[in-house]
């Protein structure tokens, strides 16, 4: 089950990413941007969702004040079977790469690092009961924090899913 | 076969030393039995890495170097392979660093629990040829071990093993967990970890240069049988496997019938090819194995037949019903479970037997002081007849729902909770995949905190979460023993 929400969900952001493209480029057809490296501006927030190395997803919500926080898909992947996820606390102050939680798999424990700086304004309840939610839906369901992000622009600083997607495969 | 864990540990080894630095000496803690502790390794954090670092580890196995894992684990050595690596990357294995090696942590068809699950309910097997295994024979061979160990091996009968450790001399810490057979009057096969190899090499070759100028070279005859594999069949259904397997045309019924090998004993055994020859060696068969379950230990030569570890491992596999590969990672999960001890992490040389809670090993006939002879008996000696003068010992703990206590996490006492005092730290520890994600770990705690039923505390990410002192294993035993 879990494997084929993995398969088909990165098809989904892909074509999604690639919506705003279009008019983009129509507007300005000598500075086509190579896909992953278009500037914020030029995206709609509500579909901003972008990527860090360290293999943790923020996207922002309608009205691009606050942005959800998770692992990716491949790091659920490969993590395997989580066991217990711990949250953050409500109006906790973090700046960029500054834990927002932790995931345990069995074999291992990995700190979540916030992409942004910003405050959080809730954890996901969903993973106190139910750590495996992020297996089944890391980038859905299984999101962790909630966050006030202090400074939109730094998301620009992120990677694009392209370029994340480069990264694991090199 | 502290090794994987050590090796995935190397990118954060500055934080663990650290951390290891604000903790009691015996940091290093050990358990239980045996041997092969090496393989057990899987990739767990001393202390909260990012995911970065984890998913790193697993997946594309960066070297590193840590000083007890010289051996071809330093960056710009390449790995070693065993004889069964192109079978796990075509089976689908994600492999990495462990112990100089490129070792299977899991495998595509099963995840960790699932794996995990699978050894305790029907068979796994486990690719372990980066185990050294070792031949001693001669006229001082019991001699030689008999001041390295300190086994009741004149005891041993031929064909039995038991699981041992190497000692240093003067302070008994171990320099290495290690299971040793004797095969015949004068010649024992032994198996040592991986992760230990140079330092057992080193120590070895001086105790037995030692040896030999007192006793001539002819004393002793020490071979490290580098071109055999070993490969561990483990669980419910390992005998219902392996069983049909074995060629009755070479020995007598009584012989190949697997029912009458009961655990610690061996015997070598052809087993039958699919176009119905046999192989082409005997294979060691040893009833024993890491993981608390029935199984079998099987060592391979490879002499004039170097597809032969290939040959067994898929006659192991034919029946995916019954049994699977496994790796590191389950290996890990079950050897602590079983309440067995992962050199590097569980004991080291800084903890002598008595204070790895593995007094046993030491033989009854051996704690005479006045004949033992063996490797820091005396420091060994006085500890088994004063406890109390232990000062840290290695004890199983049930940790609260929540997160897992993991190696590197401290134990506090909190008794007096506004105050809580620091006694111990973990070794070894994750979610029990057979007790439902219940949080066990081994750590070593102080002289008086070590008593079954203590309640304490860990420290896991700086909150406080209670903890009980329990006797180990956490599952029952299932050795094939005679009824």
């Amino acid at each position: 089950m879990s494997s084929v929400a993995r398969a088909i969900r990165p098809l989904a952001s892909r074509v999604l990413a690639q919506k705003p493209i279009a008019p983009v480029c129509k507007a300005t057809p000598a500075f086509r941007f190579p896909r992953g490296t278009r500037s914020f501006s030029q995206s709609p927030l509500s579909q901003l969702k972008k990527y860090t190395e360290s293999h943790e997803w923020i996207e922002l919500a309608e009205g691009g004040k606050t942005a959800k926080i998770g692992i990716t898909d491949y790091a659920a992947h490969s993590l395997g079977d989580v066991v217990y996820v711990e949250l953050p606390e409500e109006d906790l102050e973090v700046s960029a790469g500054e834990p927002v939680g932790a995931v345990e798999s069995v074999k291992s424990a990995s700190d979540v690092l916030s992409p942004v700086a910003g405050k959080i304004i809730r954890g996901n309840a969903v993973l106190e009961d139910k750590a495996k939610t992020i297996n089944e839906s890391p980038e859905g369901e299984g999101w962790i924090a909630e966050i006030e992000v202090a400074d939109v622009a730094e998301l620009e600083q992120l990677l694009d899913e392209a370029a994340y997607k480069e990264t694991i495969d090199a | 076969m502290s090794s994987i864990r050590l090796v995935a540990r190397g990118v954060d080894l500055a934080a663990a030393r650290a951390a290891a630095l604000n903790l009691p000496r015996a940091s290093i803690g050990s358990t239980v039995l045996r041997r092969e502790l090496s393989s057990a390794a899987t990739v767990r954090p001393t202390v909260s890495r990012s995911l970065r670092t984890n998913i790193t580890v697993a997946a594309t196995a960066p070297l590193a170097a840590n000083q007890t894992v010289r051996y071809a684990s330093s960056s710009n050595e390449p790995l070693s392979k065993t004889q069964l690596y192109d079978l796990h990357v075509e089976r689908g294995a994600k492999m990495v660093p462990f112990a100089g090696f490129d070792m299977p942590l899991q495998y595509t068809d099963l995840s960790h629990v699932e794996s995990h699950m699978w050894t305790r309910e029907k068979a796994s097997l486990f690719d372990v040829s980066h185990m050294v295994q070792h031949h001693l024979s001669g006229p001082g061979a019991l001699d030689l071990l008999k001041k390295v160990t300190p086994s009741s091996l004149d005891k041993l009968a031929p064909n039995t093993s038991t699981l041992s450790c190497l000692l240093e001399e003067g302070t008994g810490g171990m320099i290495d967990d290690c299971v040793i057979t004797r095969r015949s009057e004068d010649s024992f096969y032994f198996v040592t970890n991986a992760g230990r190899r140079t330092e057992d090499l080193a120590f070895l070759t001086a105790e037995i240069e030692a040896y030999r100028s007192q006793h001539g070279a002819d004393s002793l005859k020490w071979e490290v049988l580098a071109d055999r594999a070993l490969v561990a069949l483990q669980g419910p259904l390992a005998a219902s496997v392996l069983q049909p397997l074995i060629n009755t045309a070479n020995h007598t019924p009584s012989e190949t019938d697997l029912s009458t090998l009961y655990f610690g004993n061996c015997r070598e055994l052809h087993l039958t090819l699919p176009d119905g020859s046999a192989t082409a060696h005997p294979l060691l068969i040893s009833r024993t194995g890491y993981t608390g379950e029935d199984g079998f230990e099987i060592s391979i030569p490879t002499s004039g037949a170097p597809n032969l570890p290939r040959q067994v491992t898929e006659l192991l596999l034919a029946d995916s019903s019954k049994s699977r590969l496994a790796g590191l990672a389950a290996r890990d999960s079950l050897r602590l479970e079983a309440g067995m001890c992962l050199y590097g992490h569980d004991i080291s040389t800084a903890q002598t037997p008595p204070a790895a809670a593995l007094g046993w090993v030491v033989g009854r006939d051996r704690r005479d002081p006045a004949t033992a002879t063996f490797n820091g008996a005396s420091v060994i000696l006085s500890q088994l007849a004063s406890p109390k003068t232990i000062p840290q010992r290695r004890v199983g703990l049930n940790v609260e729902k929540g997160p897992p206590a993991r190696e590197g996490a401290v134990v506090v006492d909190i008794a007096d909770p506004a105050n809580p005092v620091e006694v111990g730290v973990v070794t070894s520890g994750l979610p029990s995949p057979s007790l439902g994600g219940a949080n066990i770990a081994m750590a070593y705690v102080n002289q008086g905190f070590h008593k079954k039923g203590t309640e304490l505390a860990v420290k896991v990410r700086n909150k406080v979460r209670k903890a009980t002192v329990v006797g180990m294993p956490w599952i029952e035993s299932k050795f094939h023993r005679p009824s």
